[in-house]
């Protein structure tokens, strides 16, 4: 069984890899967005300091999104997901895996490259360890929520606009509880609270989703 | 796993809201060769869908041995390999990853030599280490030939398989089958093309 995942995991990063732009940019796209805010709302670095949580998990979950829409769609496209269909493993680990592959192209690159982008918007060290570590635990869940967004507007024309409506508000959890984590760091507290849960919810998702993502692909197949 | 009959009992189809196919029940043994005709429109994808386990029938049930078609042990894929409209390929590996990849989603353990004779078989050496999406058409179709060959499932559906193929591969393809019928395997094959086959053949017209 692990040789199934282990060989759609590796086709996937292999594609990945041969087309490296659809993961340049998602970051690309992240950089820009955040290095943006500062041009649009002046450079008082006590003001961009209050608004950095929001800044850079809204503009990660953005970024995700803009992702989403490929996850599932070159595969239906080209028709190897049918043929996945026929995978003698449980639809929902190979969809799974799948979704391990598209954080590992899109979610981590987000978390590596966050550190920069919190300089930027005047964080300390400290604030941005907690931001990292919110973003590491955060990332995963907008993967696994996002792709029962992708497999439910399969084929769908437009499919893009339609997995911001079905999905944003999903995010909201995530959202809150990892803006959250770093501002409650920046005012003294303990970010404990909120990284717990921001764990919890990951391991809830990683649990929860890839059923209903694989139930949803079986649907938009049929 | 070998010599199990695929039964249907009483299917139908639906597309929107029209019918395109009620009250169809036969039974396929190993050996036997089915092909489905009929118009355009008339099911014949759906039908083929409906045997692989993609699609739910509204009525009825597919039968492999005395195990409905998607509750297979090992999973409906174990039994029968799909050539459906896509190639299933991705465009930017070669045939040759595309083949090795299948195999091991597949469960298997494909070897690089036995890839490279098996495409070499269908006319693409040379072109294994191509990114197929500098094939043709009909290259692109024999490389996933090739992949149902490599699966060696007992049960092979086959949507338009002569499409795109030019008549030397149509010669492979037809010696293929007919291997395949002799050792006992069974198909389902739907084509506007006429190619004789020599074995057990039936046919079915929807319609």
């Amino acid at each position: 069984m692990f040789r199934t995942l282990l060989a759609l995991l590796q086709r996937d990063l292999t594609l990945a890899l041969r087309r490296p732009q659809d993961g340049l940019t998602v970051v690309g796209f992240f950089v820009v967005v955040v290095a943006l805010f500062p041009l649009g709302i002046g450079p008082d670095p006590e003001f961009l300091r209050n608004l950095a949580p929001g800044v850079l998990w809204v503009a990660a979950l953005l970024a995700v999104m803009l992702s989403l829409e490929r996850l599932f769609s070159d595969d239906h496209r080209d028709g190897t997901l049918e043929q996945m269909l026929l995978v003698p493993e449980p639809l929902g680990l190979l969809v799974l895996t799948k979704t391990f592959a598209h954080w590992l192209i899109t979610g981590l690159p987000l978390v590596l490259i966050s550190p920069l982008l919190a300089v930027q918007l005047n964080l300390r060290a400290d604030e941005i360890m907690i931001l990292m570590l919110a973003l590491l635990l955060g990332t995963p869940i907008l993967s696994l929520i996002g792709a029962i967004g992708a497999a439910l507007t399969l084929g769908l024309r437009g499919g893009g606009v339609l997995i911001a409506l079905l999905i944003l508000p999903l995010y909201a959890p995530p959202l809150i509880l990892g803006a959250g984590a770093v501002d409650a760091v920046m005012h003294g507290a303990s970010a404990q609270a909120h990284l717990s849960l921001l764990g919890a919810l990951m391991v809830f998702a990683l649990f929860a989703t890839p059923w209903a993502t694989a139930a949803a692909v079986r649907i938009m197949l049929d | 796993m070998a010599d199990r009959d695929l039964r249907v009992v009483d299917l139908a189809a639906e597309r929107g809201e029209r019918r395109l196919f009620e009250h169809l029940d036969f039974t396929l043994s190993p050996g036997q060769l089915l092909q489905v005709s009929g118009r355009n429109g008339s099911g014949k994808t759906s039908l083929l869908r409906i045997l692989s386990g993609l699609s739910r029938p509204v009525e009825g049930d597919v039968y492999w041995g005395q195990e409905r078609i998607q509750s297979v042990d090992g999973g409906t894929g174990s039994c029968l390999g799909y050539l459906g409209h896509h190639n299933a390929l991705k465009e930017d590996l070669s045939a040759q990853e595309n083949l090795l990849i299948a195999g091991r989603l597949g469960g298997g353990r494909p070897e690089r030599d036995a890839v490279i004779l098996l495409l070499e078989r269908l006319g693409l050496g040379g072109y294994e280490d191509l990114p197929t999406r500098f094939l043709s058409q009909g290259q692109k179709r024999r490389v996933a030939l090739a992949r149902l060959l490599q699966q060696q499932r007992p049960l092979w559906i086959l949507d338009e398989p002569y499409a795109a193929l030019d008549v030397q591969v149509i010669e492979v393809l037809r010696a293929a089958i007919e291997a395949h019928l002799a050792a006992r395997g069974m198909i389902i094959v739907t084509t506007h093309q006429a190619v004789p086959i020599d074995g057990d053949c039936h046919n079915l017209h929807l319609g």
